[in-house]
């Protein structure tokens, strides 16, 4: 087209498939790689971690003690410390969002199970319920809501916090923000910013909605209520 | 095994090398520059949540403000921001790279410094209120040594959240640590990086150190339960 800049709708349409790994698509794809295996491992390994903490009290005070360290250590340097171990590969961003999600999950965890009343759990072992089963029917299914609420807060920082390896060369759609600095140009700035803020505010909804449907009685209470 | 002792070499070759410690590079001079963005960028914020996150959570006028600013601060990428910025407005001055550093790091003070306001328990406020005090008295003498603990909490993650972003700033040609880590990679120096980050990893735990001696002395022994009240 003319002969000024192109305009940021032309910009996505000729970046958007060009068949190249920079290609948005491409970087999308690897965002969503990127932010959602951390997601899922930290919840993987937050919840029998956290049940460890509540079955056996005295674990409790050192898992979040070091977890407390972990959070603060700036992602950076440590995806500079990993690639050593890991090369320049996607594994070096997604192991230290994993420990910074199970940082949040593994307190969310172990308040949710606290959270269950104790007539309720009393209840249970009174019905005859195995502890087995007492967990995944009773105790589990009331401590959702505080985990959710964890894993809201994990899964938006995560679809932000990849952008950062974009300075090893793994950012996912943060590697428009380097492309568009070591060339200065606006429209990759904004694309990616507001893509990643889109992915972030999507993988929020289908938490809210995961939420609904998992804890459908907090909805028919209040209806009963009104 | 092997890249532990490489790691080990790396770390010789940099805190060993002379030239490392003296200079506008060397990394007296870089850690200065750190602990100066860090400081100003956490001071302006602090100036700006926390008289913010007093008024909304004392009034309830705003709340939404807060719950709005809590989540796009998670959302937004921090380089991205940083990159829009310097792209805004050049690099003539540090200013294009410390606001967005103090754009990210109020929600979090301003999330804790409402909470903390709001929580607080509203027979305690009726009973400085019916002891004679004033609005802005109860505000002063009453509710906020009560929200400290969760404004300190506020501060402490504003506190990590600027000290992992200024590093990212180096990118956009911010001194501080930083600079180790981001020249260091693009030249390959990798006695650099791995020095670099290593500073920067003790520097944010040296951080989380002061402020959980800071939570010790500033709040009240009452408040804490450190002390029984009777």
């Amino acid at each position: 087209m003319g002969d000024g800049p192109p305009s940021i709708w032309e910009w996505i349409g000729r970046n958007w498939d060009t068949g190249r790994v920079d290609s948005i698509s491409n970087l999308l794809t690897d965002h969503l790689t990127m932010s959602l295996v951390p997601i899922v491992l930290a919840l993987v390994l937050a919840l029998p971690l956290g049940l460890a903490c509540v079955r056996w009290r005295w674990l409790y005070q050192p898992t979040s003690g070091f977890m407390n360290v972990v959070y603060a250590l700036p992602s950076l340097p440590v995806f500079m410390l990993l690639i050593s171990v890991t090369g320049l590969s996607q594994t070096t961003v997604i192991i230290p969002l994993t420990f910074y999600g199970m940082a949040v999950l593994i307190p969310a965890v172990v308040d949710g199970l606290n959270s269950v009343p104790d007539h309720v759990r009393q209840s249970a072992v009174a019905m005859g319920f195995t502890p087995l089963r007492r967990l995944l029917q009773v105790e589990l299914p009331i401590a959702v809501p505080v985990v959710l609420a964890g894993m809201r807060v994990v899964a938006v920082s995560s679809i932000s916090l990849v952008s950062v390896g974009a300075l090893i060369g793994q950012g996912g759609l943060g590697g428009l923000f380097t492309r568009a600095y070591q060339n200065p140009f606006m429209p990759p700035v904004i694309v990616g910013i507001v893509l990643i803020v889109a992915l972030a505010l999507v993988a929020d909804g289908l938490l809210v909605l995961a939420q609904r449907l998992l804890t459908p009685w907090v909805r028919a209470r209040k209806g009963t209520a009104s | 095994m092997n890249w532990l002792t490489s790691f080990f070499a790396w770390l010789v070759e940099f805190f060993g090398n002379g030239d490392n410690w003296a200079g506008s590079g060397g990394i007296p001079a870089r850690l200065l520059e750190h602990l100066e963005f860090s400081a100003l960028a956490l001071l302006l914020a602090v100036l700006i949540a926390v008289p913010l996150g007093l008024v909304i959570g004392h009034t309830g006028r705003g709340e939404v403000l807060v719950v709005i600013s809590a989540n796009l601060a998670r959302a937004l990428p921090t380089l991205g921001l940083l990159v829009m910025f310097v792209l805004l407005l050049g690099t003539a001055s540090i200013w294009p790279v410390i606001i967005p550093l103090v754009l990210l790091s109020v929600p979090p003070i301003l999330v804790n410094t409402y909470e903390g306001v709001k929580g607080v328990d509203p027979e305690l406020r009726d009973a400085a209120y019916g002891m004679g005090l004033r609005g802005g008295q109860v505000l002063g003498r009453v509710l906020v040594p009560v929200a400290l603990p969760l404004i300190l909490l506020g501060c402490r993650l504003s506190a990590i959240q600027v000290v992992a972003t200024t590093t990212v700033a180096s990118y956009t040609g911010l001194g501080g640590l930083g600079r180790y880590v981001i020249d260091g990679f693009a030249t390959k120096d990798y006695a650099s990086v791995v020095g670099g980050s290593v500073l920067i990893v003790l520097f944010a735990l040296v951080v989380q150190v002061l402020f959980a001696l800071a939570q010790r002395v500033a709040v009240s022994p009452g408040v804490s339960q450190r002390s029984k009240v009777r």
